[in-house]
């Protein structure tokens, strides 16, 4: 009993992990169908982000959760007025683009911060399931989920931006006929994007170790879950790593993590042959 | 061989598409359509903006796959076949958009079009001779992406024969095209049709009057009316209808 | 047949065998000319050619977003450097490093063309996949993880691959200058071998399909079996560079399957030229020869230029530098001669995309 306890708990923190890896890309490819191959160095800089902001003594929470989205997002917001909006409409190049600005910032990081491992305090200790003892770190990444999804469909449903979103997603070209303008939509949109990245970047650096190349570890990971999830990016993004950290995290406490991984992206592979549109090309296409 | 007696069946069509439909969502973009195309014939189809003919060649060449009926070409069933299984068939159709290979050249272009069933020496004199009988011979090397609109819809229709169809299927060959260049489609279509069957969608009526033997019009996704081209263009439901009127 | 038109294809014969001759000569000429050392960088240099080659073939001419390129390199690497430690004799090995990745190639193919799977989402499976192979081989530490006797040794690689010998003479290694013949041999054999796929009829009918794949169909043409083809053969053509990148260094590791080798080969193609054949080797050796220049300091991280050119092509030079050039040259060419500037700019693979059709 205490085991199936222990493992539930693993399984929803494993589904929130996958959430947070996946929103920021999300985002970015659900409303401006770019595929984001620098989403997991925009992580890698919300790590950095905590890493320095923790050496200059800044607090915990605020170097975990509030400086990396705001850091990273000035850099996407730099990155998209630098590079990306000359590249809207040609998906090949907006994707070789960010690939050459993921290889770009590694070699920057690598530059400035050496090719070494570096490490964030976790900052609460651990309780007990029965005779098990799990991290309470945990709670906090599910505590983070769950406010990013609460605050995205808020964002997405009350708000005027994100009607406007809605709006430009939908049609631009009647967007921008009504005086809005795709640009800085778009603009916006990579911005947010990109501070989503960060604040997973943030809040996984005290369980993943910060070092340059540690994007690669995730991209795959996400990538696959944002094909899996399909055109609604909250609903989407949540029920795929619903369904893919169920099956990681299962798979890895029978065997081992790497077996785990394996697992999630064949299981993520066969849903995208079955369903080419994702979860929610077939199923609550209406959801957000 | 049965004995034949007074009143047999004709003889078997060359495409025989039976209660064909085709729906999007909840609307039904062709209605229980039932067409007929013998060997060697030329048939227009006509009607305005959305009644279906459209679909209905697209469901022809197996880009869509009929919602229900059949479509068979002489005895094989093509009903939801690939588009390329279909072709294979003997089905070539010219679309409405130009559809070229715009990166290569005149000649490139009819050579893909000839090469699938024969050798690549059958397939170079092929060309040479297509590219003649098109008049498309002092252009054959520059890229088809350069070309005017009239000159891409020829080098279409030379890719497509190139292939040696049974059928060829044109959807709207003329439009676009200079008074000149109409002309010389429609003798290129008279020409064609000497070995081929031939389905032509148009819209230009004077190009109709020129070259249409029988003339399908389809409105609302339905058979409005088959016929004669001159009873069909004298027909008061047929005008109705490209006017815009309810058809009764 | 019009003059042009055989004077176009008498200029690519001419180019052919231009390119083929300074390629024997280099392949001939070398060892008289540089040390073994300067040898076994020119090594490296062919072995990547290969690579950019493959990447350059199901890119530029088949137009397969095959982003995960990689994973051929180092399923060839790691099927030649298990096959050769448990064989002994290397010939069956280099035959098998060509083959697995084909066989692999095949299968994912066939999963993701006859799927129906759109062109950026088989950039993101490949990718993927290689992403999946390089943790698999890192997870694979220990004396547990063995295929046959070769241990694939996790991160660490596996160390003293045995390298080609004279056939059926498993004691008579080549030593670098042979292995150079064999990879500069390979590179002019691969180079030729691609030049005539693509003058046959299924090389013609490839890059149709890459023009316009829905005028393809209609004519016949199945375009999910010339994907899979193309992709497999380019597969076949990474796998035999893995071959060659193993025999250059004796030893492999699980970063040829990295992103970053990946991410390189799709730079030497985009800086040498997307669509031909000769820009991806011009590429690779300009590229890989920054990278070695840049290996000598440790002040700035190579990835830093190799993102920055990347990004600069991507928005500067998307063409390329090769067909860059041609249109140059044909340009200065045309105050002399129009007709033939105009046959030259009208080549299909310098063509710039066109307006797109609308119609009412």
């Amino acid at each position: 009993m205490d085991l199936t306890g222990l493992v539930a708990f693993n399984v929803v923190t494993g589904i929130a992990t996958l959430f947070l890896i996946t929103i920021g890309l999300g985002v970015i490819y659900g409303m401006m169908r770019i595929i984001n191959l620098a989403h997991g160095e925009f992580m890698m800089l919300g790590a950095y982000t905590a890493v320095t902001a923790v050496d200059h003594g800044v607090n915990i929470w605020v170097a975990l959760l509030v400086l990396p989205p705001l850091v990273v997002g000035l850099i996407g917001l730099a990155v998209e007025r630098t590079v990306i909006r000359f590249l809207y409409g040609r998906m090949m190049d907006t994707m070789l683009a960010t690939w050459g600005i993921s290889l770009g910032l590694i070699g920057l990081v690598t530059t400035l911060f050496g090719n070494v491992v570096k490490a964030v305090p976790t900052p609460v200790g651990s309780f007990e399931i029965g005779r098990y003892g799990a991290s309470l770190f945990n709670l906090v990444l599910i505590g983070t989920a769950l406010v990013a999804i609460v605050a995205l469909l808020g964002l997405l449903r009350f708000t005027k931006f994100g009607l406007v979103l809605r709006a430009t997603m939908q049609n631009a070209r009647m967007a921008a006929a009504l005086g809005v303008s795709p640009g800085t939509i778009y603009m916006a949109t990579f911005a947010l994007g990109s501070a989503l990245a960060g604040l997973a970047g943030g809040v996984l650096a005290p369980i993943s170790g910060v070092s340059p190349d540690m994007g690669a570890a995730y991209i795959a990971r996400a990538f696959i879950t944002v094909l899996g999830g399909g055109p609604a990016i909250v609903t989407g993004t949540g029920l795929a790593s619903g369904l893919f950290g169920f099956i990681d995290e299962l798979v890895s406490f029978q065997t081992s993590p790497v077996i785990g991984d394996v697992a999630l992206l064949c299981a993520a592979v066969l849903l995208i042959r079955v369903l080419p549109q994702g979860i929610t090309g077939r199923f609550l296409r209406r959801s957000l | 061989m049965t004995a034949t007696r007074p009143g047999a069946a004709p003889l078997r069509p060359l495409l025989q598409a039976t209660d064909v439909s085709m729906r999007f969502g909840g609307v039904k973009a062709v209605d229980s359509v039932n067409f007929t195309l013998g060997e060697v014939e030329l048939r227009c189809l006509i009607g305005p903006n959305g009644a279906g003919k459209s679909t209905f060649f697209k469901m022809l060449t197996g880009q869509l796959k009929p919602s229900s009926g059949q479509i068979r070409l002489r005895d094989a069933d093509i009903t939801g076949a690939h588009p390329h299984e279909i072709a294979r068939a003997g089905v070539g159709i010219k679309t409405q958009v130009p559809n070229v290979f715009n990166a290569l050249t005149v000649r490139e272009n009819v050579f893909i079009g000839a090469a699938r069933r024969t050798s690549v020496k059958r397939a170079d004199a092929i060309v040479d001779e297509m590219l003649v009988r098109l008049r498309l011979t002092s252009i054959a090397s520059l890229a088809v992406g350069q070309l005017a609109h009239g000159q891409r819809q020829w080098v279409e229709i030379a890719t497509v024969l190139a292939g040696e169809p049974e059928l060829v299927l044109l959807d709207e060959p003329a439009a676009g095209m200079t008074q000149d260049e109409v002309h010389r489609t429609a003798e290129l279509i008279g020409e064609i049709n000497k070995t081929h069957a031939l389905i032509v969608v148009e819209h230009d009526m004077p190009f109709i009057r020129l070259i249409a033997k029988t003339v399908t019009v389809f409105n609302q996704g339905r058979i409005l009316m088959e016929d004669d081209v001159g009873r069909v263009l004298a027909d008061q439901r047929v005008r109705d209808v490209y006017l815009g009127k309810q058809a009764a | 047949m019009t003059p042009v038109h055989l004077s176009a294809r008498r200029r690519s014969g001419l180019s052919f065998l231009a390119v083929v001759g300074a390629g024997l000569a280099i392949l001939f000429g070398a060892p008289h000319l540089v040390g073994t050392y300067g040898l076994v960088q020119l090594t490296l240099f062919a072995a990547v050619a290969i690579f950019a080659l493959s990447q350059g073939f199901v890119w530029g001419f088949a137009g397969i977003m095959s982003f995960g390129q990689a994973a051929f390199l180092g399923l060839g690497a790691y099927a030649y450097a298990v096959a050769a430690i448990d064989m002994g004799d290397s010939t069956v090995p280099v035959l098998i490093s060509v083959a697995v990745p084909m066989l692999f190639a095949a299968a994912l193919g066939y999963f993701m063309f006859y799927g129906r799977i759109s062109d950026a989402y088989i950039g993101v499976i490949t990718l993927t996949v290689s992403v999946i192979l390089f943790q698999l081989t890192n997870a694979t530490s220990g004396s547990q993880y063995h295929i046959g006797q070769a241990e694939l040794g996790g991160f660490n690689g596996m160390p003293s691959v045995p390298p080609i010998n004279v056939p059926g003479m498993p004691d008579d290694q080549l030593d670098q200058t042979g292995i150079w013949y064999v990879a500069m041999g390979s590179l002019v054999v691969v180079y030729a071998f691609l030049r005539a796929l693509l003058a046959s009829r299924f090389g013609r009918v490839v890059v149709a399909i890459r023009e316009n794949e829905t005028r393809a169909q209609l004519i016949g043409y199945d375009p999910r079996l010339y994907k899979l083809l193309s992709f497999t053969v380019s597969a076949g053509i990474a796998g035999l560079a893995g071959c060659i990148y193993v025999n250059w260094g004796g030893f492999i590791s699980p970063t040829v399957f990295a992103l970053s080798m990946s991410a390189q080969v799709i730079i030497f193609v985009l800086v040498g030229g997307l669509g031909t054949l000769l820009g991806p080797i011009l590429g690779a050796v300009l590229i890989q020869g920054l990278i070695n220049a840049a290996g000598g300091q440790s002040a700035v991280d190579p990835n830093l230029g190799l993102g920055i050119i990347l990004v600069a092509f991507v928005l500067l030079i998307p063409q390329g530098l090769l067909p860059t050039a041609r249109a140059l040259l044909a340009r200065a060419g045309s105050r002399k001669e129009p007709a033939r500037a105009a046959a030259e700019t009208a080549r299909p693979l310098a063509a710039q995309p066109l307006a797109p059709e609308t119609r009412r």
